[in-house]
């Protein structure tokens, strides 16, 4: 039983002329790059020909998650803030949402990298202090720091939404390859009990099904709630910061 | 060979007090196992006493099991590093 868990792999590596490495492309930029193609194919399909009154699917559909996102905006922001944030968070969602999914399709989960989490919660926090600088002015903003606590919930908050995101994204994904030993083991262990010996060559039979059912769960659910908290967190913070 | 022997010796005493570590680690999944267990409870006592607003507590139980969740997780971070990275075995100096 062989449990091989471990970060992205190195996909590009650009070599000095003396052998060294300069620089690498990790697998999850890869992967990053499928998501945004992936997305930015929708979004051309979904937002070519439009017309005033919907005739078609496509537009219906555009329209329809144009809404939810102002929808969502509207009710946990104000209606000010649609304009001005809708694009912001609705990119976050849909790479996050797709960057999670995409571990469906036998990729590796782009968020399972603490290094795509941590920019991303990067971005939220230069937008919330973009936001507190522009509402609130330099001098409030820096008189909220006269109580040293308020530093470190600043810091806290982004270093706490990379976090969480990584942790139950890969969590979710260590569990999957865990479970796929055990299984593959487990179908090994009744073989030899069976008697055929050599048990590499057989088809490990317990690996049917049962990763699906823990899959739902751990990719889909998992994925779908994080992202939706991500976005949730980001927008409570940039409206605290307009107050 | 004697100091090979010492050597293997003190690598075991680190992978397995790596192992307890991670177990230990994993206790800080309690907490968060019985608040998001509470705020779960609250939310099915809300929504039984007054069923027409699920729809707007639902969301919020969601959010705050997820933040709750953080404490659980960064044990579970913890963890994953202490059974998969070997931070200390660099200490032994090979």
């Amino acid at each position: 039983m062989n449990i091989d868990v471990s970060g992205p792999k190195k996909m590009l590596t650009w070599l000095s002329a003396e052998g060294e490495e300069l620089f690498s492309i990790s697998e999850s930029v890869v992967t990053g790059w499928v998501v945004v193609l992936i997305l930015s194919i929708v979004c051309y399909i979904l937002g070519r020909n439009l017309e005033m009154v919907p005739t078609t699917k496509r537009q219906c559909a555009a329209e329809f998650i144009v809404k939810t996102v102002n929808n969502m905006i509207e009710s946990n922001m104000n209606k000010d803030c649609v304009k001005a944030y809708a694009p912001f968070i609705a990119a976050l969602f849909s790479y996050i949402l797709l960057g999670s999914l995409i571990s469906l399709t036998g990729l590796r989960s782009v968020t399972a990298d603490i290094s795509v989490t941590g920019s991303l919660a990067l971005m939220v926090f230069v937008m919330i202090t973009y936001t507190k600088l522009k509402y609130q002015g330099l001098k409030n903003y820096l008189l909220s720091f006269v109580n040293p606590l308020n530093l470190i919930s600043e810091v806290a908050n982004p270093v706490a939404m990379a976090l969480r995101l990584f942790g139950n994204v890969s969590a979710g994904m260590i569990i999957g390859i865990i479970l796929y030993a055990a299984l593959g083991s487990a179908s090994g262990a009744v073989y030899g009990l069976l008697g055929f010996g050599a048990e590499e060559y057989y088809f490990n039979i317990f690996q049917i099904g049962l990763p699906a059912v823990l899959s739902i769960y751990f990719d889909l659910f998992s994925g779908v709630i994080q992202s939706y908290v991500f976005i949730m967190l980001t927008m409570a913070y940039i409206y605290m910061g307009r107050e | 060979m004697e100091n090979n022997e010492a050597l293997l010796n003190a690598q075991g005493m680190v992978l397995a007090g790596q192992a307890i570590g991670a177990g230990l680690a994993m206790i800080a999944g309690i907490g968060p196992g019985i608040g998001e267990g509470y705020a779960v409870g609250k939310t099915i006592e809300t929504i039984g006493r007054q069923p027409e607003c699920k729809g707007s507590v639902t969301p919020t139980m969601f959010i705050g099991c997820a933040v709750a969740e953080t404490t659980g997780i960064y044990g579970l971070f913890v963890a994953i590093i202490l059974l998969f990275a070997n931070p200390f075995l660099k200490f032994l100096g090979t």
